[in-house]
């Protein structure tokens, strides 16, 4: 049993991110770093000024798990930044973009601490050859962790500039000012481009990584709105997606699938396909595909192949709910568990109890380009394009698959058609190199729509159940929660209550399951705000009043005053058939506030109208923060409303868009997002946190709008029967 | 089977299979990646291309049926330098995030503006229901289709 830590410097807290890990990935892997020849760099880009940093410091600060390699050497020099003879700033980081705007947000914050223009900037992303170590894109570290890592390169890069000049003209380095990549000394009134200091130079610096850095309210380029980085290309259809790598002589794969999970293959007859010109077919283990020239002549030939999978009894969705509660894993070390206070002495002085359980669906995170790999093998080594969020975990994956030793694996990540946190893995990947590696030439895999929803992981489905009390004022006085499978992720309450005890409990799960955008927290706020509504009725408080009186926390007061303001709460009462909610809280050091009103016209929901807030900090990018927020209710309202994977007998029963239903511009309702901008305080991730408060926002209305409670989730598949509650 | 399609105003000629979809044609035989596949159901849109100037899903579109007939996929639409006015918008607004279904909404956004030169909500969200954004950018969208809407009538006014 462990104790979760939770507070608002949640970030700082190196398990968080091993914890994350822990959660939701069984593949977590060891980093390794291998000399990289910098004259490579200097091949690459040119002469110029190449600043490092030891790379055991580098990645023991970005991954938290990594604290196994601090007893070790510096074994390289991590690279991190690129001056060139023409000015041209370049940038490294592991990180990768899939939709979230980190290759322009964080280009902001290095031309902000380098002093340069936004347009001089670019970032190498994702390129295990080229970028120092990352665990990966998720968790939304890459703000506040990698943001503050490309600060510190570039402010310290900035100093060496600076000291560069100063050694040319023998002035004093204090005296000297920098902007738009330039240095002057005031007092000779000499001026010089970065440019020209760094011109035939191959000089690389070793750098201290804790300079002074700008204070947000001093921000000039960060802080202000930034166009996508390559935005062009994305309008044009220039940008090449890895479905869209073309390699010389480049066949098309596809892989055979058993019959339903856990299938044993008994027997397989590939002659027929073996048969068809320009195939080569493989088969191996449990593992069967085959590649060629075209994709019509690879689907006859998987089509042509036979063969025979034997798979066990396996549950459907309609006994999921009681699975996870009876495969619950009882042992105290799986279990995470926070307690404060005695839930059970507290009982008696609780004016009104509440008991109830909540659940929620098996969602798939359906990522518009679906899981993909080019795989190409030359000389003895493997280079992967793939849309992955680890690409050093996928680099690892493909160097165990296929024995090689990892400086004979390079992996790159193209920006990707999003993720949601469904790209932690290498399956792709390691099914396009096997079909490579037999072929003797490139093979590109793109799963099918239907194979990304089948042999992709899901959103963890979840059985939630809360026991609470209040005082005749309405204050809570215990609180007793239990998550079975869903995940821990945000399941401490931020309400101050004196006597809690909050379990995760790990189950037996029927699918596999891993990371989704904001992990737990969706299922956990649903819960938890559904039943702070519940609370609120009883008490006959008003939802809003009812939350403030119970927390103390200044910031998530703040956000969710100012949605309600925004909003109007509380001037329009609910009427038959129209309804407000709200719902919010605190995750990943960011602050969520969401109201949302719902019309129900004879049984049909549509959500009208949500006001989001949201405090994560200094802001980097407002417009991109902006389309992150509104975009993350947008898919919020999917799980919230309808979206269900349904199962049964180990096989997916809705695997198409036709059967699975994802929000459409028919669902938009109107979305105001009021951006609570904390310069004094650090940036933080905006990726995920935005969605969580959706679910309960809109279910609280729906029963506003009916008196229907609805205590599952997706809230309405199809329409909300008559009284349900 | 040999073909002949006019891509962008090229006479192409392939030698595929008839029931070849036009999504791969173009894709793989034409290398023109800008039109992705999605789902190959024709339910998410992201494959949309224009044939003689309605707005098909190429990944449900045999080769043999686009034979002969003028296809404008997302790489014809802007000429040279010049974006296409919802192209424009796009950029504008910054009506995407991951952007993988941006060339089917163009596309498809293309072809309401020109028959609907000045769509309202409703007719925008009408036409464009069959195109997903997963990413949820839905609002910025129709927000830019009303922009390249302006810089039309603009154009034509001017």
């Amino acid at each position: 049993m462990r104790n979760l830590p939770l507070d608002g410097e949640l970030v700082e807290v190196p398990e968080a991110q091993d914890f994350e890990l822990r959660q939701h990935d069984s593949i977590l892997r060891l980093p390794h770093a291998f000399s990289f020849d910098r004259r490579g760099f200097f091949k690459v880009l040119g002469g110029g000024l190449l600043v490092c940093i030891a790379a055991r410091h580098a990645t023991s600060q970005e991954s938290g798990a990594g604290a196994h390699r601090d007893h070790e050497p510096p074994k390289t020099l991590d690279s991190w930044l690129h001056i060139g003879e023409n000015g041209e700033v370049t940038a490294f980081t592991g990180k990768v973009e899939v939709g979230q705007n980190a290759r322009t947000s964080l280009a902001q914050q290095v031309a902000e601490e380098l002093r340069v223009p936004l347009t001089s900037v670019r970032l190498i992303m994702g390129d295990t050859e080229l970028t120092p170590y990352d665990m990966g894109t998720f968790g939304s570290r890459t703000t506040p962790q990698m943001g503050m890592q490309l600060r510190k390169v570039s402010a310290s890069a900035r100093a060496v500039l600076i000291q560069m000049a100063a050694e040319r003209w023998s002035a004093d380095a204090s005296g000297l000012v920098v902007q738009e990549g330039k240095i002057s000394d005031p007092k000779t009134n000499r001026t010089i481009s970065y440019a020209e200091l760094v011109h035939g130079q191959k000089l690389a610096k070793l750098i201290p990584d804790d300079p002074e850095l700008t204070p947000a309210s001093d921000w000039k380029v960060a802080g202000a709105s930034a166009p996508k980085a390559n935005g062009r290309d994305f309008v044009t259809g220039a940008h090449q997606y890895t479905t869209d790598v073309g390699l010389p002589g480049m066949l098309h794969g596809k892989v055979v699938r058993p019959s339903a999970f856990h299938a044993k293959l008994m027997s397989c007859d590939t002659s027929q396909a073996e048969k068809i010109p320009g195939v080569s077919v493989v088969h191996d283990g449990d593992f069967i595909g085959v590649s060629a020239m075209d994709v019509m002549t690879t689907g006859r030939a998987s089509q042509a192949i036979r063969a025979q999978w034997d798979a066990p009894p396996q549950i459907s969705d309609r006994e999921l709910f009681d699975h996870l509660r009876k495969g619950a894993s009882d042992e105290n070390d799986n279990k995470e568990q926070f307690v404060l206070g005695s839930v059970e002495q507290s009982r008696a002085q609780a004016s009104k109890t509440l008991q109830q359980t909540y659940t929620v669906a098996y969602i798939a995170h359906t990522p518009l380009e679906p899981r993909a790999a080019v795989a190409e093998w030359k000389d003895g080594k493997l280079t992967v394009w793939t849309g992955t969020q680890r690409p050093f975990a996928v680099k690892e994956e493909l160097a165990q698959a296929f024995r090689l030793s990892p400086e004979n694996v390079r992996v790159i990540v193209p920006d990707t058609g999003s993720a949601y946190g469904g790209k932690h893995t290498g399956e792709a990947a390691v099914e396009g190199a096997r079909l490579a590696k037999a072929a003797g030439k490139p093979v590109k895999l793109i799963w099918s729509r239907e194979e990304e929803f089948t042999w992709a992981y899901f959103r963890p489905a979840g059985v939630i159940d809360v026991s609470s009390g209040a005082k005749a004022d309405g204050s809570i006085i215990f609180w007793e929660y239990d998550n079975f499978n869903s995940g821990p992720a945000a399941m401490r309450t931020p309400y101050e209550v004196a006597n809690q005890r909050i379990t995760f409990h790990p189950a037996d799960a029927p699918l596999r399951q891993g990371s989704y955008r904001s992990l737990a927290a969706a299922a956990n706020h649903f819960a938890r705000e559904s039943h702070m509504d519940e609370l609120a009725h009883e008490f006959r408080m008003d939802p809003l009043e009812f939350r403030l009186k119970n927390l103390k926390n200044d910031r998530l007061r703040a956000v969710f005053q100012a949605a309600a303001e925004k909003f109007g709460w509380g001037k329009q009462k609910a009427t038959p058939g129209i309804g407000f909610g709200l719902g919010g809280g605190f995750e990943k050091g960011g602050y969520i506030a969401t109201c949302a009103e719902v019309s129900v016209q004879r049984g049909a929901v549509k959500v009208t109208r949500v006001v989001e807030a949201f405090d994560c900090g200094a802001v980097v990018n407002p417009q991109g923060l902006k389309n992150q927020i509104a975009g993350a209710v947008m898919q919020g309202l999917g799980g919230a409303l309808f979206e269900a994977i349904r199962f049964e007998n180990g096989r997916i029963v809705n695997p198409h868009l036709s059967e699975y239903r994802v929000p459409r511009f028919s669902d938009l309702p109107q979305i105001d997002v009021v951006l609570v901008d904390r310069k004094d305080q650090r940036s933080m991730g905006a990726g995920e946190t935005p969605l969580t408060g959706i679910a309960p926002a809109v279910g609280n209305a729906i029963f506003a709008a009916t008196g229907s409670r609805i205590r599952s989730l997706p809230l309405a598949p199809s329409g909300i029967p008559n009284k349900a509650s | 089977m040999a073909f002949t399609l006019v891509v962008n105003g090229t006479e192409q000629r392939v030698n595929v299979e008839p029931e070849k979809p036009l999504l791969y044609v173009l894709r793989d035989d034409l290398t023109l990646t800008g039109t992705k596949y999605g789902c190959g159901e024709g339910q998410c849109g992201a494959c949309t291309v224009l044939v003689d100037g309605s707005p098909e899903r190429s990944c449900r579109l045999p080769v043999s049926s686009a034979a002969g007939k003028k296809i404008t996929t997302i790489e014809g639409l802007s000429h040279g330098e010049k974006l296409h006015p919802i192209q424009q918008a796009f950029l504008d607004v910054e009506a995407f995030q991951c952007a993988y279904c941006t060339s089917g909404m163009i596309v498809s956004a293309a072809a309401l503006l020109e028959r609907t030169p000045n769509p309202s909500d409703q007719q925008i969200i009408s036409h464009m229901d069959g195109n997903i954004c997963r990413c949820g950018v839905y609002a910025r969208i129709i927000e830019a289709v009303h922009r390249a809407a302006a810089i039309l009538g603009r154009a034509q006014n001017a």
